[in-house]
């Protein structure tokens, strides 16, 4: 009975996902049209049970991963969850499932980040994709490869005989007769739960992927056509906008509004302390925004200059620290202790947040760009109290998030302003609002001791206060370590940034890692070596040493060489830089940096590339001069003329070498690559002038202080 | 008020002194040319007013009259792309794509008005456009390609 109730609400769940009527092959294939699917749960990935085949038993929902369907004319459509804000994947993805059904990429389409038609899924960030999501369609593929020749052989009355494909076509073993993917789907509704069992072809036979396949729908961007949120128009549409506290942390007290809803064509709507207007263009609605007279009460906010004492003092209590770890420390003859602040910092994504929303009857659609779209239909249920199937949450391919864009505000606002006033509304966040009132990377601060004898590390201790815990874990060998993560009360609004706490927390280790073999007198390079026990990161470490040439003398004697080193989301990686230091001036200058990156076998390389590339650079941003001014709740510096974010002339000589191992399977690379930019370029100038700046951004003026 | 717009004449609206992005993206739905943010910073916002690439946020609608704009949308003739946009297509140089068009618009009015760049020059030239997801050595690498492919 029990187990009855259980699938009737499993299957009323996944119903609610697709339209028409769930995933009953009728009802599947009415919304599909006729052909040949397979999906996939996520419980065979997990390996946490197995479903039947049988078909009443439906998966629930959220276990759905993925689906892909061969459609009567040959159309391959993908269905996933995941969703492009840049990094490629559509065009990753795309190239997985080719290969495994011997087609060109273009004849597949990827339907991505829309919740009515796509699985459930948590959200595109972590570097999951490349390892969850591609080996997913890849199985899914490969078993429609498998399902698509059985049909042949029925077809040709043939017994258990392999047959090649090629193109989109099937052969017949002995009478030169084809038949292509699309007859065969013709007129069936054959659905299937895929089977983990079929193989997928083996990377070294890879044809499609591990090939720099350009972006599939590369022209649409270059051409202006492509249709991002901000972009879109809806029939009857107004434009948004939204009153803003003057900072942080004030509160309402009262607003008068006459003089903006006297606007011909503007309405005005307020609902609690929200007060938005909309308008039929943008600039009467920015108009009419200006035009509200609001009166504030503001609160006592902490401000830039109090933030790291504020940190370590609201953090929650510690745990009990080893004493072995105290002892070890408090004996060694090579010793640190030291600290390291790391500012608030921007995603800055080039389109600030955007949202559309329109209202049929008591059905929401929102398209906005984000980096989970099935975290904003929640969000959506819980502002407007609707069941999740009356929303439907589309995400076009969006400009860009690194983490920033986890959240669904402007899509929120646009539908309580469409709801209000009947028509769609459009709701684009301007650069200012971007700046105030998405959420910073976490500021930090961290405190490190760390001891070392010739034998190897003999204390760590590592507090992160705030920033968080992603990559706290040492590489390093050692069994007397204390690493803990400790929260704070953050006075400005935080979430995640490409890498998340990585990147602070490499800074540090990597900078101790640095000084300790200084005490030691050992060559920083080796010292690493001597003390990883991790190939793959030695490897990544040896081939930037050697690209580097580390054991090169330098040619100024105000030049210097640092290192890094860091394993990050089943990444790897290694970064080289020479930097010079004026000798009057004492302005800092990069003279070549280089980064070593494995994540498995590749994909795209020239993607890949791209991403790492992209990594070295925004981190050279967070690494030198980047950082959130504010004061008293206010951000002082929420424009582009104010906050400086890499250009092209902050570009040093730059070289990215990947490394393939087609042995392992691929990791994610939008994170990991920017984790060593800037412990290198610190430890460079320590080697160059002696001085440790042990804070990002390092050199907001551009100029190293005197030591 | 009529303006000029990828070789064609539109009427449009100036009431409240609307920016050229403005009247550009939500009256003509030339949607192909980006708001980043509003100051002349970062270049997505970037036309061709009389040749010249001029940030469209902060150019009054009004003063583009009697000028002949070339956006994003009016640089294909034919079906056939502009040298720029093949190139850096080819080269697959973008990720997010956001800062493309006005990328492609500074590159086309770099390269007009001199045949030959240096890579120094090409970064000059292009130091007003933000790229976020920084593509910067690939633009760079691409855009030389043409301008070497001139020189041959
Ligand atoms: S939007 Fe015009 S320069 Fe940034
Ligand atoms: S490719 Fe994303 S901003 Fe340039």
């Amino acid at each position: 009975m029990k187990n009855e109730r259980t699938k009737q609400e499993e299957k009323r769940a996944f119903e609610n996902k697709i339209p028409g009527k769930g995933l009953s092959r009728r009802s599947f294939f009415k919304y599909m049209g006729a052909g040949i699917a397979t999906y996939f749960v996520w419980t065979d990935y997990l390996a946490s049970g197995i479903l039947t085949t049988n078909e009443d038993n439906f998966p629930a929902s959220d276990q759905l991963s993925s689906w892909i369907h061969l459609s009567a004319s040959g159309e391959i459509t993908v269905f996933t969850g995941k969703v492009e804000v840049g990094q490629n994947i559509r065009t990753s993805l795309t190239q997985v499932v080719a290969e495994e059904l011997f087609l060109p990429v273009s004849s597949i389409t990827l339907v991505m980040g829309d919740t009515q038609l796509t699985p459930y899924d948590r959200g595109t960030y972590g570097s999951l994709t490349t390892p969850q999501m591609a080996p997913i369609l890849r199985k899914a593929a490969a078993n429609l490869r498998e399902m698509l020749l059985q049909q042949a052989r029925q077809e040709w009355k043939l017994g258990e005989i392999s047959l090649d494909m090629e193109q989109g076509m099937i052969q017949h073993p002995n009478n030169g007769k084809k038949l292509s993917y699309g007859d065969l789907a013709k007129g069936k509704n054959l659905l299937q739960k895929m089977d983990e069992d079929v193989p997928t072809i083996e990377p070294s036979k890879w044809k499609i992927s591990g090939t720099s396949v350009p972006k599939v729908n590369g022209r649409d961007f270059i051409t202006g056509k492509h249709r991002y949120v901000s972009d879109m128009v809806l029939p009857d549409m107004l434009y948004g906008k939204v009153l803003r506290p003057p900072v942080q942390g004030a509160k309402l007290k009262r607003a008068n509004t006459d003089k903006a809803a006297s606007i011909p064509g503007v309405q005005v709507v307020r609902d609690g302390d929200f007060i938005g207007v909309a308008a039929k263009n943008s600039r009467t609605a920015a108009m009419a925004l200006a035009s509200i007279e609001a009166d504030w009460e503001r609160s006592s906010q902490v401000s830039r200059d109090q933030l790291f004492d504020h940190l370590v003092s609201s953090a929650e209590k510690g745990e009990t620290i080893n004493p072995q770890v105290s002892r070890a420390f408090e004996e060694a003859a090579h010793k640190i202790e030291q600290d390291f602040e790391v500012q608030y910092i921007a995603h800055v994504p080039l389109e600030p947040r955007a949202g559309l929303a329109q209202w049929t009857g008591d059905k929401l659609e929102v398209w906005t760009g984000t980096q989970r779209p099935f975290g904003v239909q929640e969000e959506l249920e819980r502002a407007f109290n609707l069941p999740g199937e009356q929303i439907r949450v589309y995400m076009p391919d969006t400009g860009s998030g690194y983490g920033g864009k986890h959240t669904g505000e402007a899509g929120i606002e646009a539908a309580i302003l469409s709801k209000a006033t009947g028509q769609p509304v459009k709701v684009n966040w301007t650069r200012e609002e971007e700046f105030k009132w998405a959420y910073f990377r976490p500021a930090g601060l961290i405190k490190v001791k760390g001891a070392a004898s010739e034998q190897g590390i003999t204390s760590w201790e590592f507090h992160n206060y705030n920033s968080g815990g992603a990559g706290i874990d040492l590489p390093y060998i050692g069994s007397n370590k204390h690493q803990e993560y400790h929260r704070s009360d953050t006075p400005l609004r935080q979430g995640s940034y490409r890498a998340l706490a990585s990147t602070a927390n490499v800074f540090a280790m990597e900078s101790t890692i640095n000084d300790l073999a200084g005490k030691l007198g050992a060559d920083p390079l080796q010292f690493r070596l001597n003390n990883l026990d991790n190939d793959r990161l030695e490897a990544v470490i040896k081939a930037a040493a050697v690209e580097f040439g580390w054991k090169r003398t330098k040619t100024n004697g105000n030049h210097g060489f640092g290192m890094a080193c860091g394993a990050v989301k089943g990444g790897f990686v290694a970064t080289f830089a020479e930097i010079a230091v004026h000798p009057e001036s004492r302005e800092m200058k990069i003279i070549k940096a280089v980064t070593a990156f494995e994540c498995g076998a590749i994909i795209n390389p020239r993607h890949l590339e791209s991403q790492v590339t992209g990594c070295v650079l925004q981190g050279l941003g967070g690494a030198l001069f980047e950082s959130v001014d504010f004061k008293n709740g206010d951000i002082s510096n929420a424009f582009l003329s104010s906050y400086r974010v890499p250009r092209f002339k902050d570009v040093p000589d730059m070289k990215v070498i990947l490394v393939n191992r087609k042995d392992l399977p691929s990791s994610g690379a939008g994170e990991a690559p920017i984790v060593c930019i800037a412990p290198a370029i610190r430890n460079a100038i320590d080697d160059a002038v002696g001085v440790k700046i042990n804070r990002l951004p390092m050199l907001p003026s551009g100029i190293v202080p005197e030591g | 008020m009529r303006i000029n717009v990828n070789d064609r004449d539109y009427a449009v609206e100036v009431d409240g002194n609307p920016s050229l992005l403005e009247v550009l993206r939500e009256q003509l739905d030339l949607t192909g040319t980006k708001y980043g943010c509003g100051e002349a910073a970062c270049g997505a916002c970037k036309v061709l007013i009389n040749g010249t690439p001029t940030p469209s946020c902060i150019t009054p609608a009004t003063a583009a009259q009697g000028k002949n704009i070339i956006t994003i949308e009016g640089l294909e003739k034919e079906g056939e792309l502009h040298p720029v946009q093949k190139v850096l297509m080819e080269e697959d140089v973008f990720q997010c794509s956001y800062c493309a068009p006005g990328m492609i618009l500074t590159a086309v009015a770099l390269l007009e008005n001199k045949q030959q760049l240096s890579e120094q020059e090409i970064i000059e030239g292009m130091n007003g456009n933000i790229c976020r997801c920084c593509t910067y050595p690939k633009i760079v690498s691409a855009l030389s390609k043409i301008t070497q492919k001139d020189k041959a």
